[in-house]
């Protein structure tokens, strides 16, 4: 299959946006877009476990390579593994809800579409990229977007959130523009992903750029101290932007933490392990406390998602498999969780217009289906079995536990404490806004969820059971990616 | 002849002089081995003729209300004449002589905006500091004469060496090249002239005038200099960031456009020189290609605001409060040039500013690369601020709707293409590469 179909649908999908008027063609071809491309990373998915079934056991399938600036050896480079392809649908899921909820997106419609989209296409781009420099190109790609999108059609104190968020990300990028150029200079003379996997960077030169790579990609997936565009960021945006920041956006960075910072430099990631672990430790409980404090429905998910994006480091800095592979489902669960959660919010607020728990209660009298959504997620937020949350979270304890030196014992333990303060203000938030007495009389008159944000809510609650009820459908394309993986990074520890 | 057809007839003039470029380009010397012209020189003027069409274009709405069309196009174009015989220099008496050429009539086309005082003092200032700037670069060419009996390129490099007079005269020469190309501490005279000149005039002096300066700077240190490349390093390394950081920290406090522009040009030349310390083929070719871009986001940037100058008089970034609400398309021409100086893909910029970095970092130099990459982070907010001027920001006042021409119209179109191809399709840069010799 060839992938840049994967970045030509979301292209020509823009192209359609700019050229139709009127919200009722801008969305309906956003819409037409999304559907494609989920159909095309279904196809895809099928493709690959075909080709797998038939033998093809090279780490990355259906590559192409074009020669872009053959004369410093940058080439476009791309291809898939399990990883990739997980990464792929979670984000297909993602932006697919996301343009349903945005269906009556009055102001401004073609241009919030555009920023979707391109944002979009910025993800699979860099999904798919094997070389180091197309993946900073579209890691770059998705910038710009969400800088626009929250400072246009945000609440709140918006430009303050658009530029922080634009800064700290650009920060971000700069430092994995160092560490790329660290890479490249390292000997190969190539920003091949592949090429530089086979021969090893010195180990010096690793302890001067891992750093650079780690931290880089670390704070878009809110790295503590890093983390603190999170919370204004996706509190400020749009529903649509905070679905795409949180489930796609902050994926980004634990994919390249993982794609290029460990893989590439193992034995740098060994020796600052100790680091990592900490700062994912002190992110999970930080953010889970944190969270206890918010009034506000959009800051309790964010500050959750610093808390949940801090499993992800976590279970990469335990440099072994069955933590990795946790760390790639919990990405995939949070994504889905969380823009689920975003969605739910959302509606919510454009009944009430307030976002803060105390002003609502007792929703699921007046809409049921809404209160319905909200909940599950809460509950997949927390934990709880048979839902993708506890999956992916199990799987990343039992990885970290594997890991028998006291720090590491320690930063589990608390990793694993932090669920209960997690049950703690999901409970109280869903219990309050959901159940509870009616506390404003006008909520009695609002209309439960129109046809497209049922339909944004079960594509995602679809997902999510599946992954739930049925991990192995996600495992079994994961696993094989990670073991490839892992054979490199256990070898140079 | 009626105003609107000699400025018609000028343009295709000028169009037909920038194709004409592309044909017959003999490679040899002239005058005695003082005239030299090969591939690379060809394209480097031919991209000067592009840009000089572009404003060309894009003044139209300015000019047409104009009393001196024939001396400013008589004027401009024995500036970019003086340009096309120094950047052909293989002597520094003829290289001297083209930069001559190129700056004096530039002082009289700062003071175009005749019934502004500013344009009168903007001339003023540009005039002495450039006369100054030329009499250090006199003296440094002429204790190389005294110490090396040669001024030819090719005689210099035989016989240049570290001794402290000719690393005297070499410094003088390097302080000439840098109140050209407004590097600090040289800087000081850019953005009072830059505000005060029309903007047609800023934008040719920000894009045509320091374009042509950095291909002979890079070319002289290449070939005539190239033996004390470790002497010009060190200069280079500090001189770049110097001009990165004080053009960064100066661009953020700046209200008026012009001078945001000017200390933003300021801060684009600190890139541009780690592309030079490279000193190697990778670093002509990302420095040349790095104009070729700066041409495309800058003139689109002076583009719009020459357009909203010349029909409103607004030049201050708070007047652009609400630009998108008005004038939507003009706004996003802003914005993807501001992006494309900023360095932000899919646009050129972000490309342009890579292979800078990329071949700054072949000499090892780490500080040097991570400074860089931080002044991106600041140069990005002066431009997001703008950019959120225009789209987050509402305005009463809002600048009202601009009607763009169809030169106007098909200058943005040059830009807007430039800024998209020349960076996503590699052939662009890849053609650079394989057309320098060194």
């Amino acid at each position: 299959m060839n992938l840049n179909l994967l970045i030509i649908i979301p292209a020509i999908t823009a192209l359609g946006i700019v050229f139709s008027s009127g919200l009722k063609q801008v969305r309906f071809v956003a819409f037409a877009g999304a559907v494609i491309q989920l159909v095309l990373s279904f196809v895809l998915l099928f493709l690959f476990q075909q080709e797998r079934n038939a033998g093809n056991n090279e780490q990355f399938i259906f590559q192409a390579t074009y020669n872009w600036f053959p004369s410093i050896n940058i080439n476009y480079h791309i291809g898939v593994d399990g990883i990739s392809i997980a990464m792929i649908l979670l984000t297909a899921f993602v932006v697919l809800a996301g343009v349903l909820v945005s269906w009556r997106q009055e102001k401004l419609s073609k241009e919030f579409f555009l920023l979707l989209t391109v944002l979009s296409a910025g993800a699979y781009g860099y999904f798919i990229a094997l070389d180091l420099f197309t993946l900073f190109f579209f890691l770059e790609v998705a910038v710009i977007p969400k800088f626009l999108l929250i400072g246009i059609w945000g609440s709140g104190k918006k430009e303050y959130s658009a530029m922080k968020l634009a800064l700290m990300l650009m920060g971000g990028s700069a430092l994995v523009l160092v560490g790329m150029i660290g890479v490249y200079f390292s000997g190969t003379n190539s920003l091949d992903l592949i090429t530089n996997a086979q021969s090893s960077i010195a180990e010096e030169t690793q302890r001067i750029f891992f750093p650079f790579l780690f931290v880089g990609f670390g704070i878009f997936t809110a790295l503590f101290p890093f983390h603190t565009w999170v919370p204004d960021g996706h509190s400020s945006a749009p529903t649509a932007a905070s679905m795409f920041l949180a489930g796609i956006s902050m994926k980004l960075g634990g994919y390249g933490c993982l794609r290029a910072a460990v893989y590439l430099m193992p034995e740098a990631a060994a020796y600052y392990q100790p680091v990592i672990i900490i700062l994912s430790a002190i992110a999970i409980i930080y953010g889970a406390f944190a969270t206890l404090m918010q009034t506000d429905l959009k800051y309790i998910n964010a500050y959750s998602s610093v808390s949940h994006c801090g499993f992800v480091l976590l279970g990469i800095g335990m440099l072994n498999q069955t933590a990795i592979n946790g760390a790639v489902l919990q990405m995939v669960s949070h994504g889905l969780m969380t823009a689920l959660f975003f969605a739910a919010i959302g509606m919510v607020y454009d009944r009430t217009h307030t976002r803060m728990v105390k002003d609502i209660g007792g929703l699921l009298k007046v809409m049921p289906f809404i209160a319905t959504v909200f909940i599950l997620a809460g509950l997949c937020s927390l934990g709880l079995p048979g839902l993708s949350g506890f999956v992916a979270e199990m799987t990343v304890f039992m990885g970290s536990w594997q890991n028998p030196e006291t720090l590491y014992r320690v930063a589990t333990i608390l990793a694993c404490a932090s669920i209960v303060v997690t049950a703690v203000y999901i409970l109280r938030a869903a219990g309050k806004t959901m159940f509870g007495p009616i506390v404003n009389q006008e909520h009695l008159s609002f209309t439960d969820a129109a046809w497209n944000e049922r339909l944004a809510a079960i594509v995602l609650l679809a997902a999510i059971l599946i992954m739930g009820i049925a991990p192995f459908v996600v495992t079994d394309i994961i696993y094989p990616g990670t073991e490839v993986m892992m054979q490199k990074i256990i070898v140079h520890q | 002849m009626p105003t609107s057809t000699l400025l018609n007839l000028v343009n295709i003039l000028l169009a037909v002089n920038f194709i004409a470029g592309f044909f017959s380009n003999t490679v040899g010397d002239a005058f005695g081995s003082m005239f030299h012209s090969t591939q690379l020189i060809h394209l480097e003027k031919n991209i000067l003729n592009l840009a000089v069409l572009v404003i060309s274009l894009q003044s139209r709405e300015w000019l047409s209300t104009h009393k001196h069309i024939h001396e400013f196009y008589v004027i401009l174009l024995a500036s970019l004449s003086g340009m096309f015989f120094m950047i052909s220099a293989q002597n520094m008496f003829m290289f001297y002589l083209g930069l001559e050429l190129s700056t004096i009539p530039l002082a009289a086309l700062a003071n175009f905006d005749l019934a502004k005082r500013k344009s009168g003092e903007a001339a003023m200032k540009f005039i002495i500091s450039s006369a100054f700037s030329s009499g250090i670069l006199l003296f440094g060419i002429s204790l190389l004469y005294g110490a090396l009996g040669t001024l030819s390129y090719e005689g210099i490099a035989a016989t240049m060496s570290g001794q402290p007079l000719l690393i005297l005269a070499f410094v003088m020469i390097l302080a000439g090249f840098a109140f050209k190309m407004s590097a600090v501490p040289f800087h000081l005279w850019t953005a009072d002239v830059y505000e005060g000149a029309p903007v047609a005039v800023t934008a040719y002096l920000s894009v045509v005038s320091k374009g042509a300066v950095i291909f002979v700077f890079f070319s002289v240190l290449y070939t005539a200099f190239e033996h004390i490349f470790i002497s010009w390093y060190n200069f280079l390394f500090l001189i770049s960031v110097l001009t990165m950081i004080t053009g960064n920290l100066f661009a953020l406090r700046q209200n008026n456009i012009k001078r945001f522009l000017a200390f933003s040009s300021i801060a684009q030349v600190g890139f541009i020189l780690i592309g030079i310390t490279g000193n190697s083929a990778e670093g002509a070719a990302a420095t040349i290609f790095f104009i070729l871009i700066y041409l495309f986001s800058n003139l689109g940037a002076f583009g719009v605001i020459s357009l909203v100058s010349a029909k409103t008089g607004k030049e201050n970034i708070s007047d652009y409060k609400g630009f998108h609400k008005t004038n939507p398309l003009l706004a996003w021409i802003l914005a993807l040039s501001l992006f494309s100086l900023a360095g932000i893909p899919p646009t050129a910029g972000f490309f342009g500013k890579f292979f800078l970095l990329m071949s700054g970092a072949a000499q090892n130099n780490t500080a040097l690369i991570v400074i860089a990459a931080l002044n991106m982070i600041v140069s990005l907010y002066y431009y997001l601020k703008v950019v959120k001027a225009m789209f987050m920001d509402s305005n009463e006042m809002a600048i009202p709707k601009v009607n763009t021409g169809f030169q106007a119209g098909l200058a943005f179109a040059i830009c807007m293409a430039g800024l998209l191809i020349t960076g996503l399709f590699g052939g662009c840069y890849e053609y650079i590469f394989s057309i320098i010799h060194l």
